[in-house]
């Protein structure tokens, strides 16, 4: 294979390096990859959900009733990681209410409604095309955020916010989509990669990397000729094409890089801090569409694919479609169709019904039939024989059956300590495991349960600063209080020192007055009473009154 | 439509604990039938008598523990446990010697941990120390092996050996045991008899093949043979036997070098006794193993060097046993500090 394709540019696989572990899964990518990518007609109706990306919803900008057109924003980033939602088609906005979508959690999120009006009329567009060299990293970067791009390899990042252009040496595209069925990035990559390279050239410009590489699992050869046809049209000569091996997950983001680069993202760090920035193909390929021709991302590619499906194929969708209208479109289901999976085998997500839209993170629509794909029918598994086969196969090198153990007893110190969160749940341990225990379950529990954890020792921290803040700004009060009456009492304590002076002074005075009205009446003589000077009779008769009253007094008592 | 749902992982590799514990077995059948050829009926008793306890304890355990009977008792593992330890055994061990380290082995070694997956010794192993330090002499009960003296006696004799405890007419069990050659020259080079003398003796001489003891270089042969079988299927970590045979060809070695009268060659140590049957199959019992890459190069290459200690300078005839026992104490320990660097971790941390 790669003795034909044009190496011009491409390095050779022996300048690569390894990550730990990882595991060879049978491709049934050629399932879905006869037919080139078909465009699903239009629907009547559209449900586009606020919450298709990491982050925060977005501020809605409509409102029932109003005329929409085709990449009208309906909903603006809102915050520093959040991103736009738009309409795919022009119509009216039939209703803002909470629907089921695609979620983990299975419940139901603000979705948008539009009844399309066929007229596909667009809102007034001014393509930037070849001339974004001279507009600014930062006015480029708010176009990224305007057109709503996200992550489109499943993590729906919003593009934008990790575009930062300080201290980046290396672009890496990401085209190895190394889960199995899914061949959507490979069909992008062997039909538009002239979108791709101009798009890795928008992105190499916002960061000033100095170089790209083009990262290509070595199961897609068309799509690594396609590539380096594509490289060699451009003439660029800072990117380059490398196939990887296919191993899975080789195109995990922290394996991809280093594979590539041979340096590892520290533990808890971000690729940045290696001087790496990482990108999906389908990404760079919207950020072409946004730039050259001011289309927001209302569209993507969605392989639908699996044995339960009658003609499985890559298809260009409208954000927003139903889920049922793909299947149909794609002959619809065989009898023996059994489940329904958004993504691929290994980490995507079971839908329960098929009444949901497609969204930003739908890569693939995997239908399995019969036993293909087996769903475990029970909780019930075999105890861990600790084999450590997880450990030969973990990416990330941690002991799953170490993390299982503290896990399942909730030791989440020691899950910490064994590093839980640097588990990417990428399912290898699963497959490996002879007891088939389910471990990346395990796993997201224990991590849910650590957030909770989390969050209410953040609460209880709050509400514990609170309560101290309290009892200080009331101690603080009660000082206050103390020392505003200690002063008032002091001031008092002066004052009545003054008035006790005073007081004295008027007493001092007061008693040098009587002294000397006593040494005058000292000196006078005593003033004659009216009972002086009275004659016998007189005096008589005063006795013979008193004692008459006297006698009176003793009858009446 | 309603589909069911699940989580993800949806895929799965085709193996599981049954096809792991039945390809051990598998493994196991070619020297299993070398034994049989060098020493007689007695190795298809300790088979059957072993096989038939250890199942018949595990479903009664089970019962006991209120836990479902037939997939546990499906997984194979009280299988492989009892053919490991039947295989251990000498020849002609006593029926009711069998029975014990098999009793031993499920109901205490694999049960009172608490099961498959929880128990921190080798069941076969405890099982094969207990009545290794109980009945000494009863595990010296080896024959001949076939090609040495009259080779091991025949069915009706090895049953009424077996189960009735008697020789036949005419002989004494002392008269148709023989000593194993590790045994041998471990004797005779304590009394100062150096490895040339016991190899040109008269009686001892015998049992000595090209390299080591008639049968064994077969034995061991073929036990390597599945071994690298179970390698190249995956069920066994090739690490394991690759830090258990250089440890002790270096050990050997370095002491054969150094006085190659009294130590036997690295030959003799890898093709002696139970080295390959412990190297792809005793020390590779996942359960009372390390679990880390690095952790289970230095608990094989432990049992090695124990190994070596016992069989050289001990006081039983072959150590793996005690050897295997004594690093599963370790594994708690090895576990810890081996923990592999995890990725973007760095250097010095775990």
């Amino acid at each position: 294979m790669s003795a034909q394709r044009k190496t011009g540019i491409a390095k050779s696989q022996d300048n690569l390096w390894t990550f730990h572990g990882g595991i060879k899964l049978p491709g049934h990518k050629d399932m879905s990859t006869q037919k080139p990518i078909s465009r699903m007609p239009p629907s009547d109706r559209y449900i586009i959900p606020l919450s298709q990306q990491m982050g925060a919803d977005g501020e809605i900008l409509v409102s029932v009733g109003d005329s929409v057109l085709k990449g009208q924003m309906l909903a603006a980033p809102h915050g520093l990681v959040s991103a736009a939602v738009h309409t795919p088609v022009s119509g009216k906005v039939a209703a803002i209410e909470p629907h089921r979508f695609p979620h983990p959690s299975g419940l139901p999120g603000t979705c948008i409604v539009i009844d399309n009006d066929h007229r596909d009329q667009w809102v007034e567009r001014a393509p930037i095309a070849d001339d974004y060299p001279n507009i600014s990293s930062h006015d480029l970067r708010n176009l990224i955020r305007d057109a709503g791009i996200v992550g489109l390899g499943g993590a729906t990042f919003p593009a934008a916010v990790k575009q930062t252009e300080v201290g980046i040496d290396t672009l890496l595209l990401n085209g190895v989509e190394c889960e199995p069925y899914i061949s959507c990035d490979d069909m992008l990559m062997r039909e538009r990669a002239d979108g791709i390279i101009k798009g890795a050239k928008i992105i190499a410009h916002i960061i000033r990397a100095k170089k790209c590489v083009i990262a290509i699992e070595d199961n897609k050869p068309q799509a690594i000729d396609a590539v380096t046809d594509a490289v060699n049209r451009d003439g660029a000569d800072d990117i380059g094409v490398q196939t990887v091996p296919t191993i899975y997950p080789s195109g995990g983001e922290r394996q991809l890089i280093k594979v590539i680069t041979g340096k590892e993202v520290p533990v808890n760090g971000l690729p940045s801090d290696i001087h790496v920035l990482c990108h999906n193909v389908a990404t760079a390929y919207a950020i072409y569409k946004a730039i050259y021709e001011a289309e927001p991302l209302i569209s993507r590619i969605v392989t639908v694919t699996g044995r339960g499906v009658n003609l499985p194929q890559n298809l260009e969708v409208d954000i927003g479609t139903s889920i049922h209208d793909c299947i149909e479109y794609c002959g619809g289901y065989r009898n023996d169709a059994r489940a329904l999976i958004m993504g691929g085998p290994m980490m995507g997500l079971t839908l329960d019904t098929d009444e949901l839209p497609v969204i930003k993170a739908t890569n693939c629509l995997l239908v399995t039939a019969g036993i293909d794909i087996s769903l475990p029918e029970s909780e019930i598994h075999m105890p861990c024989i600790r084999c450590g086969k997880c450990v030969e196969v973990c990416p990330a090198n941690l002991l799953p059956q170490q993390l299982y153990w503290f896990a399942g007893k909730k030791d989440y110190d020691r899950a910490l300590e064994y590093n839980l969160f640097d588990c990417i749940e990428c399912g290898c341990c699963v497959y490996v495991c002879p007891s088939r225990i389910p471990l990346v379950q395990y796993y997201r529990h224990a991590k849910s349960d650590i957030w909770e954890q989390e969050r209410e020792r953040k609460k209880s921290d709050i509400a514990r600063q609170r309560h101290e803040a309290r009892l200080e700004r009331l101690e603080k009060q009660k000082q206050e209080r103390e020392a505003r009456l200690k002063k008032k009492r002091e001031a008092l304590a002066k004052n009545k020192k003054g008035r006790d002076k005073e007081l004295d002074k008027k007493k001092a005075l007061i008693a040098e007055a009587l002294a000397r009205v006593n040494e005058k009446k000292s000196k006078q003589k005593t003033p004659a009473k009216n009972t002086d000077n009275l004659t016998p009779e007189q005096q008589q008769k005063i006795r013979e009154v008193d004692a008459r009253r006297a006698s009176k007094k003793q009858h009446e008592s | 439509m309603l589909f069911s749902k699940a989580n993800a992982p949806y895929l799965t590799s085709s193996s599981d604990v049954q096809s792991m514990m039945l390809k051990v077995v598998y493994a196991l059948v070619p020297g299993s039938i070398a034994m049989f050829w060098f020493f007689g009926w007695g190795v298809l008793f300790n088979l059957v008598i072993a096989i038939s306890v250890c199942l018949a304890s595990e479903a009664l355990m089970l019962k006991l523990r209120q836990r479902p009977i037939a997939p546990a008792l499906g997984d194979g593992s009280a299988l492989v446990t009892a053919c490991l330890l039947a295989l251990a055994l000498p020849p002609l061990a006593p029926w009711w010697l069998t029975t014990i380290a098999s009793l031993f082995a499920i109901v205490v070694a694999k049960h009172l941990y608490g099961g498959l997956g929880f128990n921190p010794f080798n069941p076969a192993m405890v099982g094969y120390v207990v009545v290794m330090i109980s009945f000494p002499r009863e595990m010296t009960f080896w024959t001949a092996p076939m090609g040495v003296a009259d080779g091991w006696p025949g069915f009706i004799d090895t049953v009424s050996l077996v189960f009735g405890g008697t020789a036949p007419d005419g002989q004494s069990i002392d008269t148709i045991t023989m000593a194993t050659p590790i045994d041998t020259l471990k004797a005779q080079i304590n009394l100062e008899h150096d490895i040339e003398y016991v190899r040109a003796h008269r009686v001892y001489g015998e049992l000595f093949g090209t390299v080591t003891g008639v049968g064994w270089e077969w034995i061991n042969g073929l036990y390597l043979a599945g071994g690298i079988w179970l390698v190249k299927q995956g069920v066994v970590d090739k690490r394991l036997p690759l830090a258990f045979i250089i440890t002790l060809v270096l050990i050997s070695n370095f002491f054969a070098v150094v006085d190659y009268s009294s130590y036997s060659s690295a030959l003799f140590h890898t093709l002696s006794g139970g080295t390959m049957l412990a190297a792809f199959f005793i020390i590779t019992d996942p359960v009372s193993a390390s679990t880390t890459p690095r952790g289970r190069i230095i608990y094989a290459a432990g049992i090695a060097a124990l190994t070596y200690i016992i069989r050289t300078w001990g006081g039983y005839p072959d150590g793996i046993a005690f050897a295997v026992l004594l690093m599963n104490m370790a594994v708690p320990l090895l576990d810890h500090y081996t923990r592999p660097r995890t990725y973007g971790a760095p250097d010095n941390g775990a």
